[in-house]
């Protein structure tokens, strides 16, 4: 479950002054739901998703994961999180085994049940193949899937996934997709960034739209599609967030 | 703290360091191989060098001495001595290092002699240049023997003993133990080349375990599991200080391994020139009071702290590998600078230097190494570096809890 309450994140810039990343966002997320935030470049989805993750402090708000508070017990829910992200990388000298066994010890597993945990994972992401190779070896999908393997070594109750399809191939990006659906059906809860409209159409089941730091739309697609009048997403969103004119302005600033 | 966690962290960053490349050359390599090729390499051929220089007849040029026979002859059938015809200007000769020097006889330097009236010699000569000042020293031998060849001759003349105008001899007779000569002769040099080695090596892994990660997009990764960032930091500065001491430990040791073995080539071999020899290598090779090694280690330790802790706060300030060293390679001069002035001769322990980073290391570890013990100074060394490590552990930690610093775009 995460349940955010007026989450607002500002930063102070030497030469723009207080910026806000991230204004007043609200939201809650089941377990077994995937709820998609889309939001342009730079409309502060991965602002958000950090600040879900404990990885920044939020200036005010506040959020809980999995009924832990993001602002108190960070250690508590970094430990029922699951943080997936273009930007969070594989050590490239460890092998795939090393690279998931390490995060399992820093979760705290003990060495047998890490060991089964390891051989479980690459069973179902078949990565037995490349196990023992080392990550600076690997073609995108390897990387993806130890990445994948990594995020999950804890059994997370809730996945954060912040644009896990950036410049990846197809085929990776559909298993990647895949995956993302295998966890709601376990009954995770899962948020989801992205600015690929046809990724939300087929993965969310809640779809919050962001832009300027501000959620300005939420709904289910079919009430996204009632109230903007519009069948597309691409539609949909350009009208949610004012029109193209806006959607420029924005990406200049 | 979570020692579990401090102890995962460390043991994977050891791992990853020593598969890194950059790290293992200037933790492994570099110290291991540094001295020896110091001094069997570049050593060996110096001493060749000067060796060659010192056997050469010295090629110089006698100007005047027309009217002097006695003393060019001399000149000419000295064996250090090979007599250049001057043609030209000879102090373009000397300075174009065709001749060592130029001698300047006098007119009527014999017969002036003869009559008891003062003369000078003069030496022309390229100050600073080696092959010249070793020229110079046998040209000065040789008309000091004359003269006293002179002043020997004037006394029979006179019917005086010789010891007329040697009253009496000055002798000199040490009596410091040898570990006190070996400690002030090198004791200086060794502090010295262990904290810059202790910083050289501690810079790499730092580099690679902040700013490197953040470059390669694991810090983040890393930061999202369940571990409090103290837990990080510590391991990570543990992985440093290995790295610092490690690079040290290995210098001492090629350090001590070339002495022994380069002591024994010197003084084996050569039968006949075996006295003189074992003298050399004895002082290459001077005897430290083996306590002191252990105390120079003993204080190591903090500055080793101090300096893992330093390095990890400033690298993790840069975004890039590139970044981090462009903030880091100026560091060594600021590190280099009072490592050198502890061996400075007139810079002594007190109260106040002992206060001074670096430099009070420097200088405890010359006096440890030439066995003098002043306890109050040591403790106020090991505390003050103990406290100066602290501080920068804190202010690692609390870099590390910084959002700015962490996610700096």
């Amino acid at each position: 479950m995460i349940e955010a309450h007026n989450l607002t994140k500002t930063f102070r810039d030497k030469k723009r002054g207080v910026i806000t990343a991230v204004e007043n966002v609200s939201f809650t997320c089941r377990p077994g739901q995937i709820y998609g935030l889309l939001g342009a470049n730079g409309a502060g989805k991965t602002t958000t998703l950090r600040m879900l993750a404990t990885l920044l402090q939020p200036t005010s708000g506040t959020a809980t994961m999995a009924g832990h508070d993001v602002a108190t017990a960070g250690v508590q829910v970094r430990a029922n999180v699951g943080f997936l992200a273009a930007s969070t990388a594989l050590y490239g000298r460890l092998t795939a085994r090393e690279m998931i066994t390490y995060f399992g010890e820093l979760n705290g597993l003990a060495e047998d049940a890490l060991r089964a945990r390891v051989r479980q994972l690459a069973d179902e992401l078949d990565m037995h193949e490349f196990l023992d190779r080392r990550c600076d070896k690997f073609s995108t999908g390897m990387k993806q899937k130890t990445s994948i393997a990594r995020t999950l070594i804890h059994d997370p109750a809730v996945m954060i996934f912040d644009e896990p399809t950036l410049g990846l191939d197809v085929m990776t990006a559909r298993s990647i997709v895949k995956f993302v659906r295998e966890c709601r059906n376990r009954g995770k809860t899962v948020i989801y960034s992205t600015h690929v409209m046809s990724e939300v159409e087929k993965l969310c089941d809640v779809i919050g739209i962001i832009h300027g730091g501000k959620l300005v739309a939420e709904g289910t697609l079919a009430e996204l599609q009632a109230r903007f009048g519009e069948q597309d997403m691409e539609e949909i969103f350009v009208k949610a967030v004012g029109g193209e004119a806006a959607l420029i302005a924005a990406m200049k600033n | 703290m979570n020692w579990h966690h401090i102890v995962t962290v460390y043991l994977k960053e050891l791992r990853d360091s020593l598969r890194d490349r950059r790290t293992l050359i200037s933790m492994i390599v570099i110290p291991t191989l540094v001295m020896p090729l110091l001094m069997f390499g570049v050593g060996a051929v110096m001493s060749k060098v000067i060796k060659t220089a010192r056997d050469e007849a010295s090629a110089i040029v006698i100007l005047g001495g027309t009217d002097s026979p006695g003393v060019v002859a001399a000149l000419k059938a000295d064996k250090r001595f090979r007599i250049v015809a001057a043609d030209g200007d000879y102090r373009q000769l000397v300075s174009e290092k065709k001749i060592r020097l130029a001698v300047e006889i006098p007119a009527g330097f014999e017969a002036a002699l003869k009559a008891g009236s003062p003369q000078t010699v003069t030496l022309y000569h390229y100050e600073g240049e080696m092959k010249s000042g070793l020229g110079v020293t046998a040209v000065e031998r040789f008309f000091r023997d004359l003269r006293e060849q002179t002043i020997e001759q004037r006394l029979t003349d006179r019917g005086l003993p010789a010891d007329v105008v040697k009253p009496f001899e000055v002798k000199r007779q040490n009596v410091a133990p040898p570990e006190k000569v070996g400690g002030n002769l090198i004791g200086g040099l060794i502090p010295y080349i262990i904290i810059i080695l202790c910083f050289t090596g501690a810079m790499y892994p730092a580099i690679d375990l902040t700013a490197g990660e953040k470059e390669r997009g694991t810090m983040e990764t890393l930061l999202c599991s369940p571990v409090h960032r103290v837990n990080i930091v510590l391991g990570k500065f543990l992985m440093v200080m290995t790295a610092s001491i490690a690079t040290m430990c290995l210098t001492l040791l090629s350090t001590g391994v070339s002495v022994a073995i380069g002591g024994s080539m010197f003084s084996g071999g050569r039968t006949a020139a075996a006295a003189g020899a074992t003298k050399a290598a004895a002082s290459v090779m001077p005897s430290i009071d083996p306590l002191g090694i252990f105390g120079v280690f003993a204080m190591i330790a903090p500055v080793a702290m101090f300096f893992a802790a330093l390095l990890l706060t400033i690298s993790l300030f840069a975004k890039s590998y590139k970044e981090a060293q462009s903030y880091v390679s100026p560091l060594i001069i600021v590190v280099i600078m009072p490592a050198m002035m502890g061996m400075l001769p007139g810079i002594e322990l007190t109260a106040k230097t002992a206060l001074i980073p670096i430099l009070n290391l420097s200088l405890v570890c010359k006096e440890m190494l030439s066995g003098v013990w002043h306890w109050n100074y040591i403790g106020l060394i090991f505390g003050s570096t103990c406290v100066y490590a602290a501080v920068a552990l804190a202010l690692c930690v609390r870099m590390f809890n910084r959002e700015d610093v962490m996610f700096r775009a």
